[in-house]
C-alpha cells in the first residue's frame, strides 16, 4: 500500500451538502484512467446535516475491499475532526478547507496538512449560498486531481458529458474544478508521492452498484411483478428495476408496461403479492432488508408449504430491531435459510458483488420454479448500494427460463384426476398448474394439512409423506444450486470459509497470508443448501476459519447444523460492527490464532 | 376444510347455461360447517350467481384467508382453482394473482375477523388500489373458527354466548369502503338470497373491487337474543335502501330507459344493473348520499343493504399501472429479455 496506483483516501463532508457526485466524479475519473478503484459511501440514517463519508481505494493489483488504511483525508466537516485527523496513516495527508484558520484538532505530528481555501474560492467565484455550497465539492475534487495526479482531459470529458444539455452548469463545474486544480498546483507539491499514472486495467470492467445489478438481473430473467415496501438498503433495487422496465418494457405502439410494480402497504402484503403473482404463473419478486425479512415470515412458510415459487431479495443491513439501516451485517443467515415456523428451509444465495448480484438474480428465478419455493437472494448494504468494480455483464442470448414443471393446457387435457403434490419422477418436484390454463389443472392451495393430492388432512402418515417430500425435494437442490467456489494452493494447511460481500477482503487476505508464509485455502460458499463439496473443503484441514459479518457466528452454526462437521472445529473470525470487511482483520485474526496455536 | 366429494347426482332435467353446465357444476365439496350457518347460504348464491353468469369455472380463481368463512372456497366451483392463504392476507395475494393474470375472474372469500381486525391494512389497500375482484365478507360479528371470541363487525353492546358485553365501536366495513374510495359497496344477508344473487353477479362482473359485506349468522356462537348479528335481529332490522336488479348482456333490454324511480347503470361488459328506489333521494351513483343513508340507517339501529353504491368509471389496477391488455404470464418471453446487444450499450452507461 501507499504509493502509485496504490493508495486509498477519504472525503469527510456532511450530508445533504452535493459531496456525492464530486466523489463518484473522481472515481469514475481514476476508473477511466485505467486504474483499478473502489467506492465506498459511508452516509448516515438521515437526510440532511449529519457526517458522511466517501473512501475511495486505488488499487493496482484489482483488490477491492475497504482499505486497511487512509493515506489522505479530505476533512470538511467540524464535527468529525477529531476522527478524521486521526484516521490518517503516520506519513499521511489532511486537506482541509483554509478559508478559515486552522482549527487545533487538526493538528497532528507526523503528518502533512494542506490548507486550501475551499470556501473562499466558492465565495469569490459564484453568486449564491447553494451554489457555493455545491460547487465547492467540485472545487475539493479539482484540488484532489492535481494532488493525486488525476488526468483533467478525463474530468471535462466527463463533465461535458454529464452537463451536454446545460452549458450553464458545465461552465460552472468546469470553474470549479480548475479552481481547486490551479490552487493546490501553486500552493502544494502536486502531484504527492501517492498518485496515479494511466494504467490499462479496467477495460473489461464496469462501476456498479449490486442493487442495479440485481434489478437488471430480473429483468434479463423475465420477471414481471415486483412488489416492494420502502426501506434502506433496498430501496434503490425496486428503483433500479423500475427504471429499466421503462427504458425495456415499454410497449412501442401502446406506450403500455409489460410489468406491474406494487408499492404495497407493508412488506407482509409484498410478499403476498410476490406469491400471489408467482402461484398465477409470473416471475415475481420482492426486495427487503432484516425488518421485511421478518414481517414476511408466516408467508414465507406458506409459499414452502403450497410449493409456490418467488425470489426474495435481503439487502442486508445491521442489527436486530431498527439497528444501524446504512450500515452492512450478514446477520440475516440464519432466519433465511429457516424462515418461517415449522420445519422449512429455503435455497439462499449469496451474491459477493453486483456481477453476482446480476447472475445469481437469474439463477434465482431459475431455482424458484424448478424447485417451486421462495428462493432468497442475500446481498448486503455494502455490495448493493456501493460501487464495485467488476467485469462488464454479458448476456447469452439462447437463456431460456427454467420454468419447472408447469403442466400445459394440452398436457391437462389428458390428465384424468389431477393431483398437485404426487412425486411422480422420484426428486421430490411434483407438476403444477397454473390457474386459468384448464378445467383438468384445478385444485385447491391451501397452507393447512395436504396429502400429495392436495386434499386436507389431520393424517399423520398423509402429513409426513409430504414434508417428507419436502425435505428430499430440499436435498436434491443441494447439487442444483451454485456450489462452493474453492480457491487452492500448494502445500496449504489452512482452510478459511467465507460468503457474501467477505470475499474482496478474504481473497486479499490470503495473499497478505502468503506473504507471511502462511499458505490458506479458500471456499467461498455460494449457495444454501450446501453441496457435498463443502463438507468436505471443511473436513480437509487442520484449521479451518470461518470469516463473516455478525455477532454470532451463523455461518458456522449452519455448516454444523447442515453437515455435521464439529462446531469448535471451526474458528470463527467475526467482524460486526457495520463496515464492510478489511483484509488486514481476516489476515491478523489467522495469523494470531496461528502464531498462538504455534508457541 | 375437507374434500369429502358430493355424489355426483345427475337429475335429466338440471337446467343447463350457456356453457351446458348445470348448477351442480358450479358446486363444490361437501361443507363442514356447522348446520344452519349462513356462510353456507352465501356459498349457495355463489352457486347460483356464477351459474346464472355462465362464468367459465376454470378461468375464476377463489382466493381466501383463515375462518370458518374462508373454508367456504373449497365448497363451490370445484373446477376453478383456489386459494386458501394466510389470515387476513387474502387481498395480498389476489392483488399479485391478479397483476400476473388480469383475465381471471377473483373471487374473494373473507371473514370479519379475517377482514376488519388482522386483515383491516390489507383490505383498505386492496380497494384503494380497485383491484379488479368480488370481495365477499361473511360477517357474523365473531371470530367462528376459535370459538365466539367478539370481531371488529361486533356492535357496542352486543352480548356474546357467554354473557360479555361488547363495548368497543365496530368498524362498518361499508362505510369504511364508501370512505376508502370503493368503487363498488354492497350489503346483504345470507338469508335473502333473491337480494344477494343480483348484487353477487354485479359484483362479479364489475370493473374494479366490488364489496360486499353479507351478515351471515353464526349459528353456533353468536345467533342468540342478544346478538345483532342473529336472523332474528337481522331479519327485523334489516331495510332495503335500494333494490338492484341486473340485467346481463345478452338479455335483450325491453324496459323503458327512464322509468319513474329506477336507476340503471350499465357495467363493464355491457351488462346493466337497475335500481328501484326504495328510499326517497337514494341514489346509488352518489358517494355522499350512500354515505348519509347508511349512517342514518345505523343510527336508527337498522341495517341498510342493497348495492348501495356503484361507480363503473374508476380506474381499477391496471388501469392506473397502464399495464398491457394481455395478461402478463401470457407475454413470451422474447418480449421480456432485452438482450446482449441491449446489455452491452447499457454497459457504456457504467464506464
Ligand atoms: C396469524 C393467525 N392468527 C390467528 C389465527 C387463528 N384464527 C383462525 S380463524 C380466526 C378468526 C376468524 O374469524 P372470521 O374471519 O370472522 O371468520 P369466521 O370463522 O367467523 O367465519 C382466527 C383468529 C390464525 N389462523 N392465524
Ligand atoms: S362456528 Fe359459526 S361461523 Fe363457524 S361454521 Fe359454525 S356457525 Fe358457521
Ligand atoms: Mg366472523
Amino acid at each position: 500500500m501507499s504509493g502509485i496506483n496504490d493508495f486509498a483516501f477519504r472525503i469527510a463532508t456532511v450530508n445533504g451538502t452535493g459531496s456525492a457526485s464530486a466523489n463518484s466524479l473522481l472515481m469514475q475519473a481514476i476508473f477511466r484512467m485505467g486504474v483499478p478503484v473502489t467506492g465506498k459511501n459511508i452516509f448516515p440514517s438521515n437526510i440532511q446535516g449529519l457526517p458522511t463519508f466517501y473512501e475511495i481505494r486505488v488499487s493496482k493489483d484489482g483488490y477491492t475491499a475497504r482499505p486497511p488504511v487512509v493515506d489522505l483525508v479530505v476533512a470538511l466537516n467540524p464535527a468529525t475532526y477529531a476522527r478524521d485527523v486521526a484516521l490518517v496513516r503516520p506519513g499521511g495527508y489532511l486537506v482541509y478547507d483554509a478559508s478559515w484558520p486552522l482549527d487545533p484538532t487538526l493538528v497532528r505530528e507526523g503528518i502533512t496538512i494542506l490548507g486550501i481555501p475551499f470556501g473562499q474560492l466558492c465565495l469569490e467565484h459564484f453568486v449564491g449560498d447553494r451554489d457555493r455550497t455545491l460547487l465547492r465539492n467540485i472545487v475539493y475534487a479539482g484540488a484532489l486531481a492535481a494532488l493525486l495526479g488525476i488526468d483533467l482531459d478525463v474530468i471535462a470529458r466527463m463533465l461535458t458529458e454529464k452537463f451536454a444539455k446545460k452549458q450553464k452548469l458545465l461552465d460552472a463545474n468546469n470553474t470549479a474544478i480548475r479552481l481547486g486544480y490551479d490552487y493546490a498546483k501553486a500552493h502544494c507539491e502536486c502531484p504527492l508521492p501517492i498518485h496515479l499514472e494511466p494504467m490499462e486495467a479496467t477495460g473489461e470492467f464496469i462501476i456498479l452498484d449490486g442493487n442495479t445489478a440485481a434489478a437488471l438481473g430480473a429483468v434479463y430473467a423475465g420477471a414481471t411483478v415486483g412488489a416492494w415496501y420502502p426501506i434502506t438498503p433496498s430501496t434503490s433495487l425496486m428503483e433500479a428495476f423500475k427504471g429499466f422496465c421503462e427504458k425495456f418494457r415499454t410497449d412501442p405502439e401502446t406506450g403500455q408496461s409489460r410489468y406491474c410494480i406494487v408499492q404495497a402497504e407493508d412488506e407482509l402484503a409484498a410478499a403476498g403479492i410476490a406469491i400471489g403473482a408467482g402461484w398465477a404463473g409470473a416471475r415475481a419478486f420482492t426486495n427487503t432488508s432484516g425488518p421485511g425479512i421478518s414481517l414476511m415470515q408466516e408467508f414465507i412458510g406458506l409459499a414452502y408449504y403450497t410449493e409456490i415459487p418467488a425470489v426474495f431479495y435481503d439487502v442486508q443491513r445491521t442489527g436486530p430491531a431498527t439497528g444501524m439501516p446504512t450500515r452492512t451485517q450478514q446477520g440475516d443467515l440464519l432466519s433465511l435459510a429457516y424462515a418461517s415456523h415449522g420445519d422449512t428451509k429455503h435455497i439462499v444465495l449469496f451474491p459477493r458483488d453486483p456481477e453476482d448480484c446480476f447472475r445469481m438474480s437469474v439463477t434465482a428465478f431459475d431455482l424458484a420454479e424448478r424447485f417451486q419455493t421462495p428462493v432468497f437472494v442475500a446481498s448486503d448494504l455494502d455490495i448493493g448500494m456501493n460501487d464495485w468494480m467488476c467485469r462488464r455483464l454479458t448476456w447469452d442470448d439462447t437463456y431460456r427460463p427454467d420454468r419447472g414443471k408447469v403442466l400445459s393446457a394440452d398436457e391437462l387435457e389428458g390428465v384424468k384426476k389431477f393431483s398437485r403434490y404426487l412425486d411422480v419422477d422420484g426428486d421430490g418436484i411434483a407438476a403444477r398448474s397454473l390457474p386459468g390454463a384448464h378445467p383438468n389443472g384445478a385444485y385447491f392451495v391451501r397452507g393447512s394439512g395436504h396429502d400429495k393430492h392436495g386434499a386436507y388432512t389431520e393424517d399423520s402418515d398423509a402429513y409426513q409423506e409430504v414434508v417428507d417430500r419436502l425435505a428430499r425435494k430440499f436435498a436434491g437442490a443441494a447439487d442444483v444450486v451454485p456450489g462452493p467456489e474453492i480457491h487452492r494452493q500448494a502445500w496449504a494447511d489452512v482452510g478459511i470459509v467465507s460468503l457474501g460481500g467477505c470475499d474482496a477482503a478474504v481473497r486479499e487476505a490470503v495473499d497478505q497470508l502468503r506473504e507471511r508464509g502462511i499458505a490458506a485455502d479458500y471456499m467461498r460458499i455460494r449457495a444454501f443448501p450446501f453441496s457435498a463439496a463443502v463438507k468436505e473443503f471443511l473436513e480437509q484441514y487442520g484449521t479451518v476459519f470461518v470469516v463473516e459479518q455478525n455477532r454470532d457466528a451463523q455461518l458456522r452454526a449452519l455448516l454444523t447444523i447442515e453437515t455435521g462437521v464439529p462446531r469448535d472445529s471451526m474458528i470463527p473470525v467475526l467482524d460486526y460492527g457495520g463496515m464492510p470487511l478489511t483484509a488486514q482483520v481476516v489476515t491478523m485474526a489467522v495469523a494470531n490464532h496461528l502464531t498462538g496455536a504455534h508457541t | 376444510m375437507t374434500s369429502i366429494a358430493k355424489p355426483p347426482v345427475r337429475h335429466p332435467g338440471l337446467v343447463r347455461n350457456e356453457l351446458g353446465l348445470s348448477v351442480r357444476d358450479y358446486e363444490g365439496s361437501m361443507s363442514t360447517l356447522c348446520a344452519g350457518c349462513g356462510h353456507d347460504s352465501v356459498t349457495a348464491a355463489l352457486v347460483q350467481a356464477a351459474w346464472e353468469l355462465a362464468l367459465p369455472p376454470h378461468r375464476a380463481a377463489k382466493m381466501s384467508g383463515i375462518g370458518c368463512s374462508s373454508k367456504t372456497t373449497a365448497y363451490f366451483m370445484r373446477q376453478s382453482h383456489g386459494f386458501n392463504s394466510v389470515h387476513g392476507r387474502m387481498p395480498s395475494v389476489t392483488t399479485g394473482a391478479s397483476a400476473a393474470n388480469r383475465d381471471l375472474t377473483y373471487i374473494g372469500i373473507s371473514g370479519d375477523g379475517d377482514s376488519l381486525s388482522i386483515g383491516l391494512g390489507q383490505l383498505s389497500h386492496a380497494i384503494r388500489r380497485n383491484v379488479r375482484m368480488l370481495y365477499v365478507i361473511d360477517n357474523n360479528g365473531v371470530y367462528g373458527l376459535t370459538k365466539g371470541q367478539f370481531s371488529a363487525s361486533a356492535d357496542v353492546g352486543s352480548t356474546s354466548k357467554k354473557g360479555e358485553t361488547n363495548v368497543q365501536p365496530p368498524i362498518d366495513p361499508v362505510l369504511l369502503a364508501l370512505t376508502l374510495g370503493a368503487t363498488f359497496v354492497a350489503r346483504s344477508f345470507s338469508g335473502d338470497k333473491a337480494q344477494l344473487v343480483p348484487i353477487l353477479k354485479a359484483g362479479l362482473l364489475h370493473n374494479g373491487m366490488a364489496l360486499i359485506d353479507v351478515i351471515s349468522p353464526c349459528v353456533t356462537f353468536n345467533d342468540h337474543e342478544g346478538s345483532t348479528k342473529s336472523y332474528k335481529f337481522t331479519r327485523e332490522h334489516e331495510v332495503e335502501i335500494s333494490a338492484a336488479d341486473f340485467v346481463p348482456l345478452r338479455r335483450e333490454i325491453t324496459a323503458p330507459a327512464a322509468e319513474a324511480g329506477v336507476t340503471s347503470v350499465t357495467m363493464h361488459d355491457g351488462s346493466m344493473v337497475r335500481f328501484r328506489q326504495t328510499h326517497d333521494g337514494y341514489d346509488p351513483t352518489s358517494r355522499e348520499s350512500a354515505y348519509a343513508h347508511v349512517r342514518a340507517c345505523q343510527l336508527r339501529h337498522e341495517v341498510a343493504t342493497g348495492l348501495l353504491f356503484i361507480d363503473e368509471r374508476g380506474s381499477d389496477m391496471h388501469a392506473m399501472a397502464n399495464t398491457v391488455s394481455t395478461p402478463l404470464v401470457d407475454l413470451p418471453y422474447e418480449q421480456l429479455c432485452p438482450g446482449n446487444a441491449a446489455l452491452q450499450k447499457l454497459m457504456e452507461k457504467y464506464r
